[in-house]
């Protein structure tokens, strides 16, 4: 009798059962909505400033526009596509963009693979020698590339035809005869510090253990290092690769300094600075601008799959 | 291989290190250098290692209206690191320790946001600060590096808060603390130093920003970079001035890198990497 009563009938309890059960559920609710107001304002202030001005400059990019001629504004549909591809300007700004990041990217991985690996030993004054090897990166990069056009490149007091001209070697006017190598030479010396931090993180990251067994077993030093220490770096090198390219596709600082875009130097971002504030033609170089997201997008999703899984190993509640 | 020859060929590697190091950071040495020269010494074909220190050049470089620019620029980022910050400590603090929907959505968001090239949103607010006004005003550029430095200092934060136990969270929970005391009694305190660094970390990237200052500010309101930029059209010697400008300008972040050393890579892999 009694156990029918309470299956087929609610009692009190199950009233305050389901009471609480809602309440529970609206107090998660209301939780979740308070939560996400915390990352709210973060995320529209962003919205604002990067999403709506990017979608922006896909509008621009659609459109005739000459700030010269600003009455003649109207929808040119691919156009300004069309048009640097058959103009000749942009196809040289990709290599350019792309042979300069792959260049520098490369050459700072090796050398701050290098210096990690010297580093990371321990030897009298090796906090001194990190502090020294750090600079170069935190440098203003505009002061970088000026310190190094003048007191380094300069073909009469420049340190380097110095050098040259001790050695009885011919004088180089770099930024007019090797262009390229000037620009990759200084962001080479800006980022080797960037990676070379990368790096060391992985070193220090490294099993003591698993290197002393190796020794123990008679692996030399550069079979330990080939074997064991590379393979552990590789996604320390991938975080690198990424955030580097990332950031010099975007290169403009060395550009303007050095050599003005110059002998195959002007990258999107120099060729886009000068189509709108020199050549005052928005439609054209919004269309530079979304041609260099593509690309960021291209390069970045090559290294973001393997790299996104070592972000997220960064953890979660 | 016995033990002395082990610590010989460790002493040559030592001394191979150094070298390298130093050819590494001479460009930064000889900057210095250049700045303490007389500008006949500094613009002289032959290089001196050994000369009597004058100030000349620094003179030279205020002269030229320098401190403005570096009051801008003082402006720009500390502005732009307080922006940053404010919004990034709530939304670090509810993806990291709080639950919200989609934390790896929101998390992409401000990755791909990071990654969005300067010049993919330049144009827009370029139009958008001329037609109402506001180029060529430091406190409009700071609320862009703001936004360039937010990302950042979002996955930053979250790295250190992540590192809360957990615990302690959950003891000031029944000890009845609302959210807010929660985060400013409990969680900050446990997480300044990261805080700190990823100040430092929005300060740098301000400071040395080059692309948006040039284009979004004319005189009133130009920082330092574009300032020494434009030494790139002078006529005559300028090596002296100009490296005591360079050095003036890069000192605040390298000291400021310095002292940060060891959050520096945590920084800049946006906190993959401890």
């Amino acid at each position: 009798m009694t156990t029918t009563t309470t299956t087929t009938q609610p009692t009190e309890l199950d009233d305050v059962r389901a009471v609480t059960a809602t309440d529970k559920r609206r107090l998660q609710r209301k939780e979740l909505w308070r939560n996400r107001s915390l990352v709210l304002p973060a995320v529209i202030f962003l919205i604002l400033l990067t999403q709506i001005p990017f979608l922006t400059t896909i509008g621009f990019s659609l459109t005739k526009w000459n700030l010269l001629y600003p009455n003649e504004r109207a929808f040119a549909g691919f156009d300004n596509y069309t048009s640097a591809l058959t103009s000749g300007d942009l196809w040289p700004s990709i290599v350019a963009t792309v042979l300069i990041t792959a260049f520098s990217v490369t050459l700072a991985v090796l050398f701050g693979l290098l210096f990690a690996v010297l580093l990371d030993r321990q030897f009298h004054g090796r906090a001194v020698a990190r502090t020294l090897m750090i600079t170069p990166f935190l440098i203003m990069p505009a002061a970088a590339a000026l310190i190094w056009k003048y007191s380094m490149f300069d073909t009469n007091i420049g340190m380097l035809n110095w050098l040259f001209r001790a050695l009885h070697l011919p004088v180089v006017s770099w930024s007019t005869e090797h262009p390229m190598m000037t620009v990759v030479i200084v962001l080479t010396w800006q980022f080797t510090p960037f990676m070379m931090l990368i790096l060391l993180a992985g070193l220090q990251g490294q099993d003591k253990g698993i290197l002393e067994a190796a020794q123990v077993d008679g692996a030399g030093t550069w079979r330990t290092f080939t074997w064991i220490t590379l393979p552990h770096l590789r996604m320390y090198i991938e975080i690198g690769v990424l955030l580097g390219s990332v950031i010099i596709l975007q290169v403009f600082d060395p550009i303007a300094i050095l050599t003005k875009g110059t002998g195959g130097t002007k990258t999107l971002a120099y060729l886009l600075y000068e189509r709108a504030f020199i050549g005052l033609d928005v439609g054209q170089a919004a269309a530079y601008g979304v041609v260099t997201v593509i690309l960021t997008i291209i390069v970045a999703t090559i290294a973001l799959k393997s790299v996104f899984k070592v972000f997220m190993a960064g953890g979660s509640r | 291989m016995n033990s002395s020859t082990r610590s010989a060929r460790g002493a040559l590697v030592t001394l191979v290190t150094w070298i390298l190091v130093l050819i590494f950071f001479f460009p930064v040495l000889w900057m210095f250098l250049n700045g303490f020269k007389p500008e006949s010494l500094a613009s002289s074909i032959n290089p001196s290692f050994i000369f009597k220190p004058v100030t000349e050049g620094y003179q030279l470089a205020m002269d030229r209206g320098m401190a403005g620019y570096l009051q801008n620029s003082l402006t720009a980022a500390v502005t732009s690191t307080i922006i940053s910050v404010l919004l990034a400590i709530p939304a670090a603090y509810a993806l990291s320790i709080r639950r919200v929907k989609n934390v790896q959505n929101s998390l992409s968001f401000f990755i791909s946001t990071r990654f969005m090239p300067l010049a993919a949103i330049v144009l827009p607010l370029f139009m958008i600060f001329k037609t109402v006004g506001l180029l060529d005003n430091i406190y409009v550029l700071a609320i862009v590096y703001g936004a360039m430095n937010l990302p950042v200092t979002v996955w930053m934060m979250r790295s250190f808060l992540l590192e809360v136990p957990f615990e302690i969270i959950e003891a000031a929970r029944v000890d009845g603390a609302g959210m807010f005391r929660e985060i400013v009694r409990i969680v900050l305190p446990l997480v300044l130093p990261g805080v700190a660094a990823a100040a430092l970390i929005s300060f740098i990237f301000a400071w040395n920003e080059y692309f948006l200052a040039l284009l979004l500010t004319s005189s009133a309101a130009r920082t330092t970079p574009p300032f020494l930029g434009s030494f790139v059209d002078g006529r005559g010697q300028f090596l002296a001035v100009l490296s005591a400008a360079a050095t003036i300008a890069a000192l605040p972040v390298i000291i400021a890198g310095w002292v940060a050393q060891k959050q520096l890579v945590r920084g800049l892999s946006m906190g993959a990497i401890k």
